[in-house]
C-alpha cells in the first residue's frame, strides 16, 4: 500500500530539515537555555546558603545584643543599688552627726543651764544671805553687835532652811 | 445557553448540508486523499495553494508549480498517474517515476514546523542570552523552559543517567518536532492540517536518528552483550541463538518506534475524518437522520480532538523516553 512505503522525496527532505534544526537547536538553542537553567539553579541555591548564613549571623547578632543588653541592665541594677547603699549611709552619716552634735548641743545646753542655775542659785543665796543679813541687822539691830557671831547664827538659820 | 446555540447551529448546519450533499462521495478516497501527500494544499473548495514541483531526472532538474498538472493536464512531458502504482504520483510520459524533491504538502508542513521549532527555541534561548540567569522568564519562555528542563532532567538524565548531557539536545529537537507535528496535525486549516507524523517517511527518519543515538556512540560493552551475551554457552555456540536475537533486536527497537508513532498518528487522523464525512454519508439519508447524526459526529469529533491532543502529547513522550531508555541500555554495564 502507499501509505506504508516511505516516499524517496519526503524521506529526503525529513532527512535535511531534522538535520538542519537538530543542528541549528543542539548549537544555539539547548545549550544555551539548559546552561541558563542551571546557573539559575546554582545561583538560587547560593542565594538559599548565604541567606541562611545570614540569617545565622543575624541570630547571633540579636543574642549578642541581648546579651549586651542584660550585662547593661545588670550594670545598671548595681550601679543603682551602690548608690542606693551609698545614700543610705551617706543619710545615714548625717543623721549620726547631727544627732552626735545635736546631744553635743544639749549636753553644752545642759551644762551651761546647770552652771547658769548654780551661778543663779549662788546669787539667790547671796541675795537671800544678804537680804536675811538685811533683815536680820534690822530686827536683831543693836542686839547683836559683833558681826562674826552675827554671820554664824545666819548661816546656821539658812541652813535650817 | 451555549450549548444550546450550538445544537441549534449543528441541526441548522444538518438541514443545509444535503442541499450541498455531493452525490456517491467516496469516503475511503477523501480519507486515503487526506492521509497521503499532494502536490497541492487544498484548503477548501477553490482556495488551492499551489506548491513547487521539483523533479531530477538524467537530463537535469524541472522546476514548476503544481497548477500546470491540475485535472490531468501534461507539462514538459510530466502528468499525475490516475492508477497503477504510482497512483496521485508525478510520472513521465513513459510511465516512470523521476527522483521526485517536490515541495508537497506534506514537505511544506516539514518546513512550518522546522521554522516554527526554531524560531521559538532560538527565540528562548536569545532571552536567557539577553536577560542571563538571575531574571526568572515568564509566560511562553516559561512554559518552554518548564518543557526543556523536564525532558533534561526527568527524561534523559533519569533514563541515561552518567553523560546524559550528549543525548539530551537530540531528545529534545525530537520530542519538540514530534510534538509540534503532531499538534499542527490536528489544526484543520492552513498551517496545519497534513498528516506529517502519520507518513511513515518522517516516523523512519525519527527511527534512524534514534538507531544512530543509540548505537553509534555506545561503548563496547553494548555491542559485547549482542555479540557474546551473557548467557548459557550452548545458547550461543553451535548455533548462534540470542545473538541473532539481540542482532534482530537492535533493528526492531527503531521498527517498533516507527510504527507506533505512524499508526497512532494515522490512526487519529482516520477517526476524525470518518467522523466528519458521517455527516455527508448520512445526508442521502434524509434530514432528520443527517441532523441526528451530525450531532452526533461533531460531539464526537470535539471528543476525539481532545482525545488527539492527549495522544500528540503521550506519543512525543513515548517516543522520547523509549529512545532514552534504548540510549541508557545501550550505556549500561
Amino acid at each position: 500500500m502507499n501509505l506504508l512505503t516511505p516516499d524517496p522525496g519526503l524521506l529526503f527532505w525529513m532527512v535535511l530539515s531534522f538535520a538542519v534544526v537538530f543542528f541549528l537547536l543542539a548549537r544555539f538553542g539547548f545549550p544555551v537555555i539548559v546552561k541558563a537553567i542551571n546557573e539559575r539553579k546554582e545561583f538560587i541555591e547560593m542565594s538559599l546558603i548565604s541567606a541562611k548564613k545570614a540569617n545565622e549571623r543575624l541570630a547571633s547578632i540579636q543574642a549578642e545584643g541581648e546579651k549586651l543588653l542584660a550585662d547593661a541592665k545588670a550594670q545598671q541594677k548595681d550601679i543603682i543599688a551602690g548608690a542606693m547603699q551609698e545614700k543610705q549611709r551617706i543619710v545615714q552619716a548625717a543623721q549620726d552627726e547631727a544627732q552626735i552634735s545635736a546631744n553635743q548641743m544639749i549636753e553644752d545646753a545642759r551644762k551651761s543651764i546647770q552652771a547658769e542655775k548654780e551661778r543663779a542659785l549662788q546669787d539667790v543665796r547671796n541675795e537671800v544671805a544678804s537680804l536675811a543679813l538685811d533683815i536680820a541687822e534690822k530686827v536683831i539691830g543693836e542686839r547683836m553687835k559683833d558681826e562674826a557671831t552675827q554671820r554664824k547664827t545666819i548661816e546656821q538659820l539658812i541652813d535650817r532652811l | 445557553m451555549r450549548i444550546r446555540l450550538l445544537i441549534y447551529i449543528i441541526c441548522v448546519l444538518g438541514f443545509v448540508a444535503p442541499i450541498k450533499a455531493e452525490e456517491n462521495l467516496d469516503v475511503s478516497k477523501l480519507i486515503f486523499e487526506h492521509l497521503g501527500d499532494s502536490y497541492e494544499w487544498h484548503i477548501t473548495e477553490g482556495a488551492v495553494i499551489p506548491l513547487p514541483c521539483i523533479l531530477v531526472n538524467k537530463s537535469g532538474v524541472d522546476v514548476f508549480l503544481s497548477n500546470k498538472l491540475e485535472h490531468g493536464a501534461t507539462y514538459k512531458g510530466y502528468h499525475i498517474a490516475e492508477e497503477g502504482d504510482h497512483e496521485g504520483k508525478i510520472v513521465n510520459a513513459a510511465g516512470e517515476r523521476p527522483f521526485d524533491i517536490s515541495i508537497t504538502k506534506n514537505v511544506l508542513e516539514l518546513f512550518i514546523v522546522s521554522f516554527l521549532l526554531c524560531s521559538v527555541v532560538l527565540g528562548v534561548a536569545r532571552w536567557y542570552k539577553k536577560n542571563g540567569y538571575k531574571k526568572a522568564p515568564g509566560g511562553f519562555v516559561g512554559m518552554i523552559e518548564v518543557l526543556i528542563e523536564f525532558l533534561d532532567k526527568d527524561v534523559a538524565k533519569e533514563s541515561i543517567g552518567h553523560g546524559y548531557e550528549k543525548f539530551s539536545p537530540y531528545l529534545m529537537t525530537v520530542f519538540l518536532f514530534i510534538l509540534t507535528s503532531n499538534l499542527l496535525g490536528l489544526l484543520p486549516v492552513f498551517p496545519g492540517g497534513a498528516n506529517l507524523t502519520g507518513n511513515i517517511a518522517v516516523t523512519l527518519t525519527c527511527a534512524v536518528t534514534a538507531f544512530i543515538a543509540i548505537n553509534f556512540f555506545a561503548p563496547k560493552s553494548h555491542f559485547k552483550e549482542i555479540f557474546w551475551p551473557d548467557v548459557p554457552i550452548f545458547l550461543k555456540v553451535p548455533l548462534p541463538i540470542m545473538p541473532t536475537i539481540e542482532f534482530i533486536g537492535l533493528f526492531t527497537k527503531p521498527f517498533s518506534l516507527t510504527v507506533r508513532l505512524f499508526a497512532n498518528i494515522m490512526a487519529g487522523h482516520i477517526i476524525i475524518l470518518a467522523l466528519t464525512s458521517l455527516i455527508f454519508v448520512t445526508a442521502q439519508m434524509g434530514s432528520a437522520m443527517c441532523a441526528s447524526m451530525t450531532v452526533v459526529s461533531v460531539l464526537f469529533c470535539i471528543f476525539m480532538n481532545c482525545l488527539e491532543m492527549l495522544v500528540a502529547f503521550i506519543q512525543a513522550y513515548v517516543f522520547t523516553i523509549l529512545t532514552a531508555n534504548f540510549i541508557g541500555l545501550a550505556h549500561s554495564e
